[in-house]
Formats: structure tokens, sequence, C-alpha cells
């Protein structure tokens, strides 16, 4: 606490006004004082002496002339070992904690420390007395789980230092002290195996940032081959309502190809998060065999929770994100969803009477979603090992128009865009992420040429069935029905994947491979048939046999034996194979 | 005794402000004007400029009335009394009964711990198939149904009250037609069901104020109750004129509009309401079925499409009665693999046919030929839409689903149903 005194002297909604005597900094922590209560707020305006705050809480009952305690310290979350497998809330508050204390109801001016501090760590030392460091070096390790979890020189301690001292091996809580260094005027600082960093400052203590190359896989098809995520790159999903955003965002992290996944469920529906967090438990990581739990953070600011807290959620969770990617992990953060986000920023700007930009939003909207994926990105560390954070964020257009200010200013910053259609949930086409307005700025697991090629037919199967809609079936060539048949079909068995089927919810690189290659033998064939009929219930044969393999566990003998079945019934009907389809074959064997 | 004020600095739309100290932010005060005593709630202070919105509004307030400060924020009175009356936005007594003032609640609460939220796993059934069958209501769920005005969408909230098997019902009226009002309270007396509800019923006629009051009194009490191991089914009528009210304040007291001039937290405020359903572990649930109604049928306008972002699912009522597409029940998976082994199959075949129909209609008017499979599909269509849509029909979810198999057998062979043999084996109705 500072010495600034402060008093309230206006409330607007969860803003508040309060006439300060002393100094005070921007985006300064400050706990309003409301009968025994103290409120945690944010100072988001300083305009001589009086400043606006934006409080985390519901503000009824607070009254002019309220104290209010300045921090001088900005909004801060704990970083240390023990965030893995937590629930916070947006400011890093733990929820079962909080309600072990408070019930069913989340009372405002309850704050609870993040990291437990009865839990003992075994400590590994790795510094040496003597040794010079700087800020993010290693001191020591302790196991969390499936992870070796780094002891770092804390982020915030600026300069370079000599180890004076540090513990031997042994257990030790977060509180106590395991290093002491010693800076270059000789003062020493006790170091804990914990510290605080704020979360709107990006965590920078790497060598160097890298290009995002290596594809993140998810064991979607539709994203791993054709609209391909980097690890350390960012991606948006935007979709209208029900259009299956958090199904989605939920087998990704599931099933993601990472170390860690961080959940940031912002401004959305309580009932989806309840999901992950009874589920979770109970799943197990088939990376480590432990429970999908023990690599999952859970950051949830739910849509009747308080809108500040909901703008702090974010930042709280890509803070974590970056802290873990300090010890050379893989960290994918999913954030449900940006446009709640970016409301709670419109809230706040339309209480503070700033000019409004288009839809009410404020100017700064591009610049701070910007400046939020920019947070992700693969980095070597300084001691050469890599460590990546992935951001994949939802976007809820409003009236599902991709045109609105949240969907236009993410889709600049984005390296991949996941559209979904309303039309493709309609007709139960899942995920619905629509093949011809998605993109990717990523490599993906194969060939980009391959995949283009392999996309043209959904393309020109596209052309072919908007015409058919006018001139009729009558009215098409068999030749441009093929096509559209081809289209469909690459569609169906290979864009579409039943999420709910326990082999086909989760395919492995290999299968994709295999699969893709069986496709482009079928895109890439040419064919005799005797009339459009003909070749409708070809495919449609085709297109069953197809399905039913997509549900058989891969490399299994059943699975085995209905590939060669489906080989030898296309073998049967097939002529001929376009060269550029062979090449493709011929790379994927 | 709290300081009386005696001088209203400015009265805008149903806002007022006086001078004055000490004062709460969403504290309560009363206004004395000379057509009687209004509540009025604080909404915005600065320095010792008070702002207040008058429950019943601006008309004929003087500069020269009275406002006294109560001390306390917007309270319900809350207990079994309740039951079977009729009360304002306001919480007074609109039926002839006897105010109420004992073990009075604060309104607005806070959210619940999303930790301690369960899983939902119980169905609410309704007695219509459209929904038990094919869009299965769950309790603690939070739905809308969206519709155009002239739907009947209020007779469709009364029959859900009448036959949902629920402890208690509390409707919330908004903007209510007086002789919307009516009907409701006739239908549920003469059904017996009004013993087992509260209203609050806020007509068009009354002060739009109290409008925003009626969904925190409803689910303040609601929660009280469910607390108390109630199961507490909460009807919305209408949704729209609720954000239109907050609207029509956010503009007098000059916020910066967002979309089609509704305040920019129009989610936040919606959200903070819908999710007040839930289902307490060891305790009763709340489910909330609200009407909302979309303006020239536009599913994008600002109400419906926020709407849509929080509940979860909808019910689309056209043409007086409930459609297959568009109507979703997020929550069903939980609990439709429990009911009857064919549930799950029924509804996804009888859909996919039901689309095919509609297909072919489409063909039919564009005047193309009728093959006999399309002959099929209409008459099946007929037969769904006459003895499944219909809000007429009234059978519990195993005679829906047994209707479903006539209905089928009907019209199709078997096996050109797309259902798994299995269950045709066990449920195709056996030609006598």
């Amino acid at each position: 606490m500072t010495n600034t005194k402060g008093a309230v002297t206006g409330v607007n909604g969860n803003m508040v006004s309060v006439r300060v005597d002393g100094t005070v900094s921007m985006n300064e922590v400050a706990y309003i004082v409301v009968g025994g209560k103290r409120l945690k707020s944010e100072i988001i305006r300083v305009q001589g002496d009086i400043v606006q705050t934006q409080v985390f809480e519901m503000t009824k009952g607070i009254k002019v002339g309220d104290p209010v305690e300045f921090t001088g310290e900005m909004l801060a979350v704990e970083l240390g070992p023990g965030l893995l497998g937590k629930i916070y809330d947006g400011l890093q508050n733990p929820l079962p904690e909080v309600a072990a204390q408070t019930g069913y109801f989340l009372e405002p001016g309850v704050y609870l420390e993040a990291l437990p501090r009865n839990v003992k760590w075994s400590w590994t030392p790795v510094a040496k007395a003597g040794d010079r460091v700087e800020r993010a070096d290693l001191l020591g390790t302790v196991p969390e789980g499936a992870f070796t979890h780094r002891v770092m020189v804390p982020f915030t301690m600026y300069g370079s230092y000599t180890v004076k001292s540090i513990k031997p091996a042994g257990e030790y809580a977060v509180t106590d002290e395991v290093a002491v260094l010693e800076d270059e005027s000789g003062a020493s600082t006790r170091v804990t195996m914990m510290f605080q960093w704020p979360v709107k400052r990006a965590i920078d203590c790497y060598a160097e940032r890298l290009k995002p190359v290596e594809p993140m896989v998810t064991k979607t098809r539709i994203i791993d081959t054709f609209f391909p995520v980097a690890k350390g790159g960012t991606y948006c999903i935007p979709g209208p309502f029900g259009a299956g955003k958090t199904v989605l965002q939920q087998v990704t992290s599931r099933n993601a190809d990472v170390d860690i996944v961080i959940i940031a469920a912002c401004g959305e529906r309580a009932g989806e998060v309840v999901e992950t967090l009874k589920e979770f438990p109970e799943l197990l990581d088939p990376r480590t065999g432990k429970s999908l739990m023990e690599r999952t953070i859970i950051v949830c600011n739910t849509s009747s929770m308080p809108v500040a807290a909901r703008e702090a959620s974010v930042y709280t969770a890509v803070t974590m994100a970056e802290y873990y990617r300090q010890m050379g992990l893989n960290v994918l953060l999913l954030a449900d969803s940006t446009s709640r986000w970016a409301q709670a920023m419109r809230e706040m700007s339309g209480r503070l009477e700033e000019i409004p930009g288009e839809e009410a939003f404020p100017a700064y909207l591009e610049s701070v979603i910007a400046s939020f994926y920019e947070r992700a990105g693969i980095v070597r560390l300084k001691d050469g090992s890599k460590g990546s954070v992935t951001i994949g964020g939802t976007v809820s257009p409003a009236g599902g128009n991709f045109e609105e200010p949240v969907t236009q200013a993410t889709l600049k910053v984005v390296g991949a865009f996941h559209g979904l259609s309303r039309e493709r949930s309609d007709a139960r086409k899942y995920p619905a992420i629509h093949p011809l307005d998605s993109w990717s700025k990523y490599g993906g697991l194969l060939d980009a040429s391959s995949v283009a090629w392999a996309h043209s037919f959904l393309k020109r199967g596209t052309e072919v069935g908007q015409m058919m809609k006018v001139v009729g079936e009558e009215g098409t060539s068999l030749d441009d029905f093929l096509v559209y048949l081809k289209g469909e079909f690459l569609d169906d068995v290979y864009l579409q994947q039943n999420s709910f089927d326990a082999v086909d919810a989760s395919v492995s690189p290999e299968r994709q491979k295999a699969s893709f290659r069986s496709c482009v033998r079928i895109l890439g064939s040419s064919f005799d048939f005797k009339d459009k009929d003909a070749a409708r219930a070809w495919f449609n044969q085709l297109r069953q046999r197809f399905l039913d393999g997509n549900g058989i566990e891969w490399g299994t003998d059943a699975y085995v034996s209905a590939e060669a079945e489906l080989k030898a019934f296309i073998d049967e009907r097939v002529s001929g194979l376009d060269k550029k389809a062979a090449r493709i074959i011929e790379s994927l064997e | 005794m709290k300081k009386v004020y005696s001088h209203i600095e400015s009265i805008k739309g149903s806002v007022i402000t006086v001078r004055a100290t000490g004062v709460t932010y969403g504290e309560l005060a009363e206004v004395k004007t000379r057509f009687g005593v209004s509540l009025a709630e604080v909404n915005r202070l600065d320095e010792d400029m008070v702002s207040l919105q008058v429950f019943a509004g601006g008309r004929g307030i003087s500069t020269g009335d009275e406002v006294r400060f109560l001390g306390n924020p917007m309270r319900v009175s809350f207990g079994d009394s309740l039951k079977g009356r009729i009360f304002t936005g306001s919480g007074e007594p609109r039926d002839n009964g006897p105010t109420l003032s004992e073990n009075l609640i604060p309104i607005g609460g806070p959210s619940v711990n999303p930790t301690k939220r369960i899983i939902p796993r119980e169905m609410v059934r309704t007695g219509i198939p459209m929904i038990d069958l094919f869009n299965t209501l769950v309790k603690s769920q939070k739905l809308p149904i969206f519709s155009i005005s002239g739907e009947p969408y209020n007779q469709l909230l009364a029959r859900i009250a009448m036959q949902a098997e629920v402890d208690l019902i509390i409707l919330g009226g908004m903007g209510l037609k007086y002789d919307d009002y009516l009907f409701f309270k006739d239908t549920l007396e003469e059904g017996g069901s009004l013993q087992k509800t509260i209203m609050f019923v806020h007509t068009a006629a009354d002060p739009v104020v109290e409008c925003l009051m009626v969904p925190d009194i409803s689910l303040a009490v609601a929660e009280r109750f469910a607390l108390k191991g109630l199961n507490v089914l909460v009807l919305l009528t209408d949704m729209t004129n609720f954000a239109d009210a907050m609207k029509e304040i956010a503009i007098t007291q000059e916020q910066v509009p967002s979309n089609r001039g509704y305040p920019g937290d129009l989610y936040s405020q919606l959200a903070s309401r819908y999710e007040k359903a839930v289902d307490f572990a060891d305790s009763g649930s709340i489910t909330i079925l609200a009407v909302t109604t979309m303006p020239g049928d536009d599913v994008t306008h600002p109400v419906p499409d926020n709407t849509g972002y929080i509940t979860e699912g909808q019910f689309y009522l056209k043409g007086g009665r409930i459609e297959p597409f568009g109507s979703l029940s997020r929550l069903k998976q939980q609990v439709n693999g429990r009911t009857r082994a064919d549930h799950r199959a029924i509804m996804d075949g009888m859909i996919k046919l039901f689309s095919a129909y509609r297909d072919t209609l489409e063909k039919k008017s564009m005047g193309f030929q009728m093959s006999a499979w399309d002959q099929k599909l209409l008459k099946y269509g007929e037969l769904f839409e006459s003895e499944m849509m219909d809000l007429s029909v009234n059978i519990p979810l195993e005679g829906a689903l047994d209707k479903g198999w006539e209905i089928l057998a009907a019209c199709f062979e078997p096996q050109e149903t797309g259902l798994q043999s299995k269950l045709i084996d066990q449920f195709w109705p056996k030609k006598a």
C-alpha cells in the first residue's frame, strides 16, 4: 500500500471516480473500502486529482466519500509451481477454494492466494553460490505433474546478480526462501519459488523470437490438412451462435499436440466451463498417461461474472502461458470468446465517455487486439531451448456478420482463419469450418501444392453445385457432375469429422496422410459411368464405406481388411489417374 | 430518520437528479408527488449529484417534490405467502391481497461459482412432442422462444407452465398487454396451477422502469426457493421489452449507444439474468423459459442475437408451430440417451425425412415431377405436421415416440427410414 489517500466522488455502473491526494500510476490496483469489504479496482484514467477506476466487482452499496487504498502495483498474477490443474477466475482467484469459503455464490471482496502455500515442492538446486545470473536464469527445478518446473530468477529483477546462497535439495513451499541474490551495489534479495508479474506486460525474457513453422497438430483433419496452425502462431474462429465454436475449442483442448493448454472462458456460458471442469479430470492425456487436467489451467470469467474482471481474464491467461513458455514448453491458449472481451472494453469506454468508433467500440480496439495476439510466438530461450505460445481465439460476431469490427481487427493480425458458417452447421456438417472462406498462412502436415490441388475440387464442385440449382441436374454435363460428386465426397469423408465418435474424433497425422492419399486417388481418377444416377449411386456407396472406415481404429486387423476391401471396391471402377494425383500419391507413399 | 430532500435539480424522462450526500449506489428512495408515492433507484453518483430512475416515470414530477432515501437497495419479501400472489414490477400487490414486508431479500445478487455447478441431468416433461422428443428441455436450462409478434407464444408459455412437472412457477411479465395478463391469470386459475405460481407483472401501461425490475425480482425469489429445494420454472415474457426499456433509460441518460440504439452492455445485462438458471447440487433448480420477439422476424436483431449467444439453444415459433429447423436444445444430449432406446434414433431419423419432405415441397412448387418416393414424403410431411408439430398435440414422450413409429409405418417400408435394424425389429408396428 502506498501513502496516497483517496475518496470516492462518483459511481456510474462499474466505473468509480476517486479524488486522490498523492501520487498514483496508471493501471495501478486500488481497493475501495465499502462496509468492511475491500473491492479490487484498476485505475484506467487520471485527470488532475480525479482518477477513474474500473471495479472488478458489483458496485452496489458504494457511496461518495468511501475511502480508497492504493497499492502502487499494477494488476499482477502469481507465477510459480502449482498453477497447473487450477481453476481461476479472471483475477486469478482459485474458484474451488473460493467456493469452500463462500459457498454457492461469488461474494464480492473475496480474494484468495492463487498458489497453494501449504504444498511442499521437492527442490533441486541448479545454480551455485557465486554464479552470475540475470532475470529468468535457472536457479533450480521442482517436478510439477509430468513437467520439470524451472524456478527462475524473478522476471521483475532487472540487472545482474551474484548468487550469494542457494538452498540444498529438499522440500520447500512456494513462499520459502530458495536463494539469496546480491546485486552490483551489494544489496541482497531473498528469492522464493514464486513472484508476481503485471498481466498487461508481455514477458520478454527470451533470446529471440522465431518464425512459427512447425505445425501444431490438432487431430482435426480440416485444420491439420487444409488450414493448419503452427506452434507459436495465432488463429481465430469466428462464427454465429450455434455453429460449434465452443465444441471445436473443447476438442482442440483435448487433442492438441502441446504440453500445456490454458483455457480462458471469457464471458461465455458457465455451463460450458462446467463440462470441461467435470470431464477433464476423468480423461487421460495420451502423451503423458495422466489426467488431462494436469496439463490444463482454466481461467473462467463467465458471462454473469463482473465485466472488468472479464477484460483482465485474457491477460491473466496469456501471462501464465508466457511463464510456462520460459520453461521450454509448448503452450496453447484458447480464448472463448474474444468478442466478450472486446465488449467489456466497449462498456468501459462508453462510461469514460470516449468518442466511439465503429459500433461504439473504442478507437483503440484494433491495437489492443493486435498486441494481445502478438504475445503468442515461438521463442529461443537463453539456454537454446525453444518454447511457444499459440493463441486461438473465438469471435462471436453480432448477427454472424464477419464485417463487424472485432472480426475484422482480429483477421488483420492472426495467421489462420477458421470461419464457421451457419449454412454448414444447419446441414450438420461438422466441424462447420467453411472450406472456401477460411485460410491459413502456415505450412501444415502436407505439402501446400497437394493441398491446393485437392482444395480446387471443393471450389469447382461448389460452383457446379450452384449452377445445378439453376439449370437442374439435366442441364449439367456428366463431367461437371463428376467434379461435383468428387467435391462432395472430399467434404463428406475428409473435411467433416464426428467429434462424438471415439475413433474419428482424433486422427493422427499418419492416418491423415493415408486417408488423404486415398481421397486423392478418387479425385484424380477418371470414371466411366453410364449416367448420373449410376455415378451418384456408386459415390454414395463409396462414401458409406469410407465413413465406416473412419470409425475403425487405426492399424487394427479390422482396419487393414476394411482398407483392402475399399481398395478392391475402388479398383473395380476407376480407369486412369491424373498425373498430378499420381505425383501426390507417390510423395505420400 | 433519513433526511428529506425537497429540491429536484433536473428531470429527464424518468430520471431525476437531486443534490444529496451519504447516498449509496443502488439505494432506493421514495419520491412523493401529487399522484402518490413512487419508488426510485439510484443509478449514478457524481459528487453530491444523485441520479435516480423513478419507477412511476417522470411525468408530473415537480421540482419541489420530496425525495426521501431509504438506506437500502431494492428488496422483495420472500416466503411461502408469495405463492398464488400477483405483484407489479416493484413488488406491490396487483391482486387485492396484503402488502408483504417481512423477510426482505435483496435482488440482483452475485453470480453462482462455476465450480459449484453440475452437469444438467434431468429432463423437464412438457407433453409437447416438438419439445420432449425433438428438443428436450432440461432442468436448469435457459431457453428463449424466438418468435414474431402475433405468434401464440404466450399460449405456449401458459401450456408449458400448466404441464411442466415443477414445484413452482414464477411468471415475469414485461410490457405485457393487459389482455395477455388476464389470459395468464385465467388460464392458471382454471388449470388449478395458480397456487403454485407467483406472478410479477409489468403491463404495457405501467411505467417503464418497473419493467427493468421484473427479471431481477422474479429470479431473486426463484433463487431463494431453489435453495430451499424447490424446482422452479421461471417464465419471462417478453425479454425484448426488457431490452427496449434498458435502451430507453440508457438513451435518456445520454449513454453512447452501440448497436441500433441499445446500450453497449446489453449482452452482459441479459447474461446476468439468464445465467441465474442453475441446478444446485444438493438442493433445487431454476429453469428459465423466455420469450424474445424478433422485430421483423430478424434473428440478427441485437436482442435475439445476443440472446442466442447466452442461452442454451432456442425454440423458433413460426406459423403457430415450433419449427424443427433452427430450434435447438443444446442440453438435450445430456438426457435423451437415458429416456428410451429409440429416442435419439427417432429424433434424428424423423427430422432427416422431414428435411427431405421440405426439399420435395420445394421441387413440387417449382413444377418438377413427383416420383413415388416424393409422394411418400409428401404423405409423411403432412402427417408429421398435423400429428407432431401441431401445438394442440398433447402426449407424453413415450406416446410421442410410439406415434413417431406409427407415422413412419404409415408412409414407408422399414428399410427406407434409415433407422437401425435392431430398433426396427423392436419398435416397428406389427401389421394386425
